[in-house]
């Protein structure tokens, strides 16, 4: 095998570590805020919309509010996302000279995507009241339009990374390079947009349907209230089963193109036939510890079929390796939060069916309660999955992380910095949140809350 | 020709970003500097509001300029990156700070909480012109040298031509934010606003050509082919519109004729940038030619065609939001 020329030449990096982590932290920043730029925009223009067909105030009102936490979580999506393309210089210089060539394309178009929604958004936000219905309405699409080729963009460069094409390695030299191929010719783009573009749904649907079933324990409960909560938990109801299938499309892409992260997520040390699946336990020594052992299951899912032929880590040689317990975890915690949302889900929609009303128990608004964090923390486990269970690679088979960072001094006191205003802006996000959570119910045209005229 | 197509597009964002972005950290500027009092609020307030519905837009410029670079000229990119991280670590940080108050300030209409947000606003809106600023004054006064991290961390952004350069982006959009919402302020009718950002705009405007013209002698030490590249050709011609637009814009504020003073303020920055670039051209960085640093041909095509349609669906897209925004007729977060 050839191996890589990177376009800087090798450098000693003392806190390879570090720098992971700084990327790591500042995606678990941007992701949950993108989740709203993908779903949130969508909801908000439905409840619009409904205000416009029932001419029922109460979605009218639903959707000022909405519109405040939109516009404010907006404007935190793009500073994070601002932080992340400047890492791709200040983390990993050297992978993106070697490849910008390759992959840089998919952002330079997600570039217009964001600019597409920075506009209207600005027009639909700064246009209530101002704008004719049917006008505000329109501004809205273009939002909810961005915010999906804004994610394809983006997870085709993350695709790339995954299952790499496009280039051709001559003497360890990137050479004829087909950015167009690379980013929408890969198999592997399609179960991480639609996973990806389902989890924005959930996390969305069940974080903001959580909080309003949090103000009902409270004794919250208007007809506010069961609107603002129905309308997203509809949403998220409807996609988590669906997630849990395409989970799976996602798991067989894996088993197909990355048999090394796919032997990571199980825990699979030797290469067998008829491999089984472990639930729970710890990886060591070539195997699952104390897991619960269901025979022929993992061949099943992953080839379906009971004795295909299951890669083991045995195939690659340690150094390839990534860290098996950290991805293992990671991936058992999103397959468990997603079967529970997804029979959450069911749950809902089957009483709105047979019973036409919203669930009564109790249970039901302390499990929606927990339902919103839950799905976070399954959106940032299957990250993990993806990004830990591509390592020791920056780019998969290509290119090693270590290839791929800075040379620069500092890191750890970039890190600190960054750490701290982090804390500071989620400590912002919150206290704004809960603000615009108190804010009393105002009346339906209110009034503006200026110091001048016009 | 191709290969330095991609960089005439980064360099019009360049210049879009520090007309429009400028203005924006410059209002932050004169929500900072306002003082106290009922005046002072509705200063605030003014600046506030002016921005609202364009910030976001107009930032992403920034993400414009920096995709199209790592894509077209990666090589060049991972130099700059690497050598420039504390500076551009530093802005980074000024916009998080920026993006984040600015989200914050809708959730309070209490006047001293909103002083507060302003103040964290008005700091990293300073901070952050200056840190980009200073990183451009590193490439071009030849500071960043090919490579992972090969220059001076420290010298490639604190040394002369940065420090002018940082100064001189701060300024320069401290100027433009105050001719941009003296022209807002008396489109809305509020004439005692307006004639207190003519005030500034007149004396933002004279020190920041003040500057300008005294940053010859720093450039004559410290970055003397630059210097040289600025009194010849192509990038004296530059500058020479940029002087006289600049000049003309002084005029127009101080007869209080403010639409036109938005464009020639607008075409005073613009010269520069161009003006840099065709100084410096075909050099992108040391022993590095725009040629040199350029990614294949098919990726070049492929960006030159993705701008080219993202351009045909993103101009009638912008120019909907500045009528709309230039007209008055977009209100408040509802
Ligand atoms: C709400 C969030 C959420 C939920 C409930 C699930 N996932 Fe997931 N999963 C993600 C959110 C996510 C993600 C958005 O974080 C990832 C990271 C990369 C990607 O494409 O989607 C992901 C990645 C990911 C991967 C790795 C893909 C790769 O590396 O390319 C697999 C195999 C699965 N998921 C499988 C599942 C299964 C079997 C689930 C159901 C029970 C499931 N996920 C529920
Ligand atoms: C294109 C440039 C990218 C680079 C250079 C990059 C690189 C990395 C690296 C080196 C890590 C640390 C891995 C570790 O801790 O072992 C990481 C983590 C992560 N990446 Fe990527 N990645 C990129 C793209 C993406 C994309 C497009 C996504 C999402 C769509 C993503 C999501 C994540 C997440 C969520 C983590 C955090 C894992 C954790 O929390 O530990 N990455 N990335
Ligand atoms: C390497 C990884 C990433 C980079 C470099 C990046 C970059 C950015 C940038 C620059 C912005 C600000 C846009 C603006 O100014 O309006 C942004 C926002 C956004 N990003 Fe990311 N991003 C990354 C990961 C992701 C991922 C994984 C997704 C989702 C699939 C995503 C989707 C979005 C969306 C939808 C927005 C719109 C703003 C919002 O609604 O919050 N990005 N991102």
């Amino acid at each position: 095998m050839i191996s890589l020329a990177s376009a800087l030449g090798p450098v000693q990096q003392h806190y390879l570590v570090q720098a992971r982590q700084i990327q790591a932290l500042s995606f678990a920043v941007h992701i949950p805020l993108v989740c709203f730029g993908i779903a949130f925009p969508a909801m908000v223009l439905f409840v619009e919309w409904m205000c416009r067909r029932t001419g029922d105030e109460v979605y009218g009102l639903i959707a000022r509010r909405w519109t405040k936490v939109m516009a404010a979580l907006f404007a935190v999506g793009v500073i994070t996302g601002t932080v992340l393309s400047f890492e791709m210089g200040l983390l990993w210089p050297n992978f993106t000279a070697t490849f910008g060539g390759v992959f840089g394309l998919g952002f330079a178009i997600e570039g217009f995507s964001f600019f597409m929604e920075a506009i209207f958004i600005g027009i639909y936000v700064y246009g209530w009241n101002r704008l004719s219905p049917r006008m505000h309405m329109l501004s809205g699409i273009p939002i909810v339009i961005a915010g999906l080729t804004g994610s394809l963009m983006v997870i085709s460069v993350n695709a790339w990374m995954n299952h790499p094409g496009g280039f051709t390695l001559t003497s360890g030299q990137v050479t004829h390079v087909s950015p167009v191929s690379a980013l929408f010719g890969n198999p592997y783009l399609w179960h991480e947009l639609v996973h990806m573009y389902l989890a924005g749904y959930m996390v969305t649907g069940f974080l903001v349907a959580g909080a309003y079933a949090v103000g009902r324990l409270r004794g919250r409960w208007g007809r506010f209230e069961r609107t603002a909560l129905a309308v997203p938990l509809t949403i998220a109801a409807l996609a988590a089963p669906v997630q849990v299938l395409v989970g799976d499309w996602a798991a067989r892409d894996v088993a197909k193109y990355q048999p090394t992260k796919l032997a990571a997520l199980e825990g699979v040390g030797h290469t067998v036939r008829g491999a089984a699946e472990h639930i729970g336990g710890w990886y060591s020594n070539g195997g699952v510890q104390y897991g619960l052992r269901i025979p022929k299951l993992l061949s099943l899912l992953a080839y379906h079929d009971p004795n295909a032929r299951v890669q083991g880590l045995d195939a690659v040689p340690a150094a390839d390796r990534p860290p098996v317990n950290v991805v293992r975890i990671s991936f058992q915690t999103m397959v468990g939060i997603g079967t529970l949302l997804a029979l959450l889900g069911v749950i809902y929609l089957f009483v709105r069916w047979r019973r036409r009303r919203l669930p009564e128990s109790v249970w039901f608004y302390r499990a929606l309660a927990a339902a919103g964090p839950l799905s976070l923390v399954a959106l940032i486990a299957g990250w993990v999955t993806t990004e830990v269970g591509r390592q020791p690679w920056i780019v998969y088979g290509t290119m090693r992380t270590t290839q791929a960072v800075t040379g620069a001094g500092g890191i750890p006191i970039g890190y600190a910095t960054l750490a701290l205003v982090y804390a500071g802006v989620a400590a912002g996000v919150v206290w704004i949140l809960r603000r615009l959570a108190a804010a009393p119910l105002a009346p339906a045209e209110p009034a503006r809350p200026t110091v001048h005229g016009a | 020709m191709l290969y330095a197509l991609p960089l005439v597009f980064a360099l019009i964002g360049l210049a879009l970003y520090g007309v429009l972005g400028g203005a924006d950290f410059g209002a932050g500027f004169w929500q900072l500097t306002a003082g106290s009092g009922r005046g002072a609020d509705g200063l605030r307030q003014r600046a506030h509001d002016s921005m609202g519905p364009v910030w976001e837009a107009n930032h992403v410029w920034l993400i414009f300029v920096l995709t199209v670079f790592w894509t077209a000229y990666p090589k060049a990119f991972g130099s700059i990156a690497s050598t420039l991280s504390v500076a551009l670590l530093l802005a980074a940080v000024g916009i998080i700070l920026r993006g984040a108050a600015y989200a914050l300030r809708t959730g309070t209409d209490e006047p001293r909480q909103q002083r507060a947000i302003d103040t964290v606003f008005g700091v990293s809106s300073v901070i952050a012109p200056f840190a980009l600023g200073a990183a451009l004054g590193g490439i071009a006064s030849g500071r960043v040298p090919v490579g992972n991290a090969r220059g001076g961390e420290i010298s490639s952004w604190v040394n002369p031509t940065s420090i002018l350069i940082g100064t001189l982006a701060v300024l320069t959009g401290v100027y433009l934010a105050a001719v941009f919402l003296c022209g807002d302020a008396n489109r809305d009718g509020e004439p005692e606003l307006a004639e207190r950002f003519r005030v500034r705009a007149l004396a933002a405007g004279a020190l920041a050509g003040a500057v300008a013209l005294g940053g010859f002698a720093v450039l004559h030490g410290d970055a003397h082919p630059l210097y040289r590249g600025l009194m010849t050709g192509g990038g004296l011609a530059a500058l020479t519109v940029s002087v006289l637009a600049g000049t003309a814009t002084l005029a127009l504020i101080w007869t209080r004729h403010y639409e036109p003073a938005r464009f020639t303020a607008a075409v005073a920055v613009a010269a520069i940038v161009a003006g840099w670039a065709l100084a410096q051209s075909p050099r992108l960085l040391p022993g590095l030619s725009v040629r040199q640093a350029a990614a294949p041909r098919d990726t070049l095509v492929a960006v030159v065609v993705a701008i080219v349609a993202g351009g045909a669906l993103l101009l009638p897209a912008l120019g909907t939001l500045f009528r709309l925004v230039l007209g008055g007729r977009l209100g408040h977060v509802p």
